[in-house]
């Protein structure tokens, strides 16, 4: 059986599996649509979140960055686990109890305003934007393997099918096929880790593996210190320490830990679930499921890397292994034999002297185009030829996409064709999961936050319907448009964006509004704005206008600037609270009342 | 005693908890995994065959995360029906 009939057979399975489930648990009310009525389960909903939490990125981009950044790495798997720790016993205890639909509802009622609930619905469509941007690619990179086609084809492809799965079920349908897609990604995470743990480590648990010795070809050494001496060896950075600075590796963990819990698609599965009890149950199995893939990555990442580097580096381009062809043939790979040896060299930025290790001129590879003669496109080796001109100035040979090393991992390994088939469903499942909660809450935003509530009261149902519908599709399109041009190399970063906003406007309003009975609406908004124009400003600065990394405030990079925004944001509303006198009595009582946990509540309070 | 107070005294213990577990977290975050590494690294004795600081960074912390989550419903949970808000599971 081909490689291709293999990989429709699992996903037509996987398809046909989630599309059963949807139908038959379709919404049948707004309140199902919206939250599923309340009444999930806290494991089916923990399940559920996991699915709906772990993105395209985390699948695909996560494991890469690790195996070339190494410790640096470590900014995300503590970043987007530790801000569940926040997200449970800062947050959606407190929302729940609060219990509305949306974030934006809750700041809205809070801050007794609709400007407060008109700037978190912005928010929230921002970061939703920027989100589901990197799911797009993440789609694309999956289709592209599948079909053997562009990036660019295969992010229109997803779109398209993204576009009628959210359509089925809301809230409620959505939640149970999560459930679904969770198991299938968890399979195809750990699988194929655990063989290629038995074959490097000769131990069955990747985290063992992990921690214990390198053992092929008769070698038995611990398996960090291999991996660090190869890694100098060709000049690059020690796998166990970083290149980051401390500043910048706090502030971006931090960034990314705030940006969690204050992302708004993530609380919203919290109301899905019956009480306050079962949302910290929940949170507990959420985290758990989380942590089945969190931990094993870092174990992928490692191994992978080592495999690269032995099977490629200082091998003959005619006797590497068929992938190699197969990843030049997508554009995600490229090797530019500099010195016509006709050997691949793979070497880090210490082996030049202006610390580069760049194969060509220009960021991204450009090939001539199809109808170009054979001799510009087709190298003296077979190799496929780039339209760049080389970059001499250092011996690395070889060039390669982060997103590939997830699905190039198992084919390194020499593993059977359907763990590749089983992998491409999971990517394909956790693409869906997130895309299809994000446009929920995307869509939502828009027809009951800013239409319903805001601009037009008066709105039918069905007339909100519409509007869910029309501006899920509008999303989708931009977000596609992002997907085939990105304006970040990878995905984890383009994500990553999405966290420094949430952080900055999101998680401290909503903290503030929980635990301070005195904050009023004048310093919520003043602080929402001025967190959320600086983090933007100076993102758009350094990511689009070219901002040098000598202009960069203490170093931190775009990635991290959330954190400071954050502390923006919380100095500017205490610092404008005295001005705006203190809010009303309901307002709160309110507060007093969503920090006890049942409705005994009402009861306590004479 | 009146039922005010009760709330208060609910309150207070609830922050406790919040504050003892976030201080957990932030040192087996920020702490072993960014802060202290390299000392870590160097000092401790290694995990398995790995650095300690760098396993708290990319293992180690991930778990301590866990268990915390878990200690907070175990904790919250107890201080609920010692204040009598135990029957919450039928919601609002």
């Amino acid at each position: 059986m081909t490689n291709s009939t293999l990989n429709f057979i699992f996903i037509g399975i996987t398809f046909a599996v989630y599309i059963v489930i949807a139908l038959r648990s379709r919404a049948g009310s707004t309140k199902e649509y919206y939250t599923a009525g309340g009444g999930v389960s806290s494991l089916a909903n923990g399940m559920a979140t996991a699915a709906d939490w772990m993105s395209a990125a985390t699948f695909i981009s996560m494991a890469g960055a690790v195996a070339m950044s190494g410790y640096d790495a470590s900014r995300f798997l503590m970043g987007w686990t530790g801000g569940f720790v926040l997200l449970t016993i800062l947050m959606v205890p407190f929302l729940r109890k609060f219990g509305k639909a949306t974030v934006p509802d809750f700041i809205g009622d809070r801050y007794y305003s609709k400007w407060a609930r008109g700037v978190a619905v912005i928010c929230a469509i921002f970061i939703c934007m920027t989100y589901i941007m990197g799911q797009m690619r993440g789609v694309g990179v999956v289709f592209s393997q599948l079909f053997g086609i562009g990036i660019p084809a295969g992010v229109v492809v997803g779109a398209a099918i993204v576009f009628f799965y959210a359509g089925l079920g809301g809230m409620k349908g959505i939640t149970y096929t999560q459930v679904a897609q969770y198991c299938v990604m968890a399979f195809a995470y750990t699988i194929p880790a655990v063989f290629i743990a038995i074959m490097i480590t000769n131990q069955p648990v990747p985290q063992l593996g992990l921690i214990g010795h390198y053992s092929l070809d008769g070698e038995f050494v611990p398996f960090f210190e291999k991996l660090n001496r190869i890694n100098v060896e060709l000049g690059f950075q020690e796998y166990t320490t970083g290149k980051l600075s401390m500043v910048n590796m706090f502030c971006i963990t931090a960034a990314l830990m705030c940006g969690t819990a204050g992302l708004p698609h993530v609380i919203v599965r919290f109301f899905t679930v019956k009480s306050v009890q079962a949302v910290r149950n929940s949170a507990c199995w959420t985290l758990a499921f989380i942590a089945v893939i969190y931990l094993t990555a870092p174990a992928i990442g490692a191994f992978a890397r080592l495999n690269l580097i032995e099977e490629l580096h200082d091998t003959p381009y005619v006797e590497a292994p068929a992938w190699l062809q197969e990843f030049e043939a997508t554009g995600q790979m490229v090797w530019v034999d500099k010195n016509g040896d006709g050997i691949i060299q793979y070497f880090g930025p210490a082996k030049s002297a202006e610390g580069k290790n760049d194969v060509f001129q220009g960021d991204n590879p450009i090939f001539p185009a199809y109808d170009a003669p054979e001799n510009q496109r087709v190298g003296a080796r077979g190799e496929r030829l780039l339209a760049n001109k080389p970059d001499l100035s250092n011996p690395n040979e070889l060039w390669f996409g982060n997103d590939i090393m997830v699905m190039a991992n198992p084919s390194m390994a020499g593993l059977p064709m359907w763990v590749v088939s089983l992998l491409m469903a999971g990517c394909i499942a956790a693409a869906l999961s997130t895309a299809a909660g994000l446009l929920l809450v995307l869509s939502t935003s828009i027809s009951h936050d800013l239409m319903k509530k805001i601009v037009k009261p008066d709105l039918s149902d069905r007339e909100e319907m519409n509007y869910a519908r029309g501006a899920s599709f509008a999303a989708l399109a931009v977000a596609a448009y992002f997907g085939i041009n990105p304006p970040s190399a990878f995905i984890a970063q383009t994500v990553a964006f999405a966290f420094g906003l949430a952080a900055s406007s999101f998680f401290p309003t909503l903290l503030i509004g929980i635990f301070s009975k005195r904050m009023n609406k004048l310093g919520a908004i003043s602080g929402m704005l001025a967190g959320m124009v600086f983090t933007s400003s100076y993102i758009v600065y350094f990511q689009f206008l070219g901002g040098t990394k000598e202009q960069m405030l203490f170093g931190i990079s775009s990635e991290g600037i959330g954190f400071v925004g954050m502390l923006i944001n919380f100095a500017v509303a205490f610092l404008v609270r005295p001005f705006g006198g203190d809010p009303p009595k309901e307002v709160q009582e309110m507060v007093e009342r969503i920090h006890i946990p049942s409705g005994a509540g009402e009861a306590t309070h004479h | 005693m009146s039922k005010s107070i009760d709330h208060r005294a609910y309150s207070r213990a609830c922050l406790r908890i919040l504050g003892v577990l976030l201080g957990i977290w932030f040192f087996v975050s920020f702490g072993c995994g960014i802060l202290f590494r390299e000392w870590m690294d160097e000092h401790l004795p290694p995990v398995g065959t790995a650095p300690f600081g760098f396993w708290m960074a990319q293992q180690g912390s991930i778990i301590c995360f866990i268990l915390i989550l878990v200690a907070y419903a175990v904790l919250m949970k107890r201080l609920d029906s010692k204040f009598g808000y135990a029957d919450g599971e039928e919601g609002q």
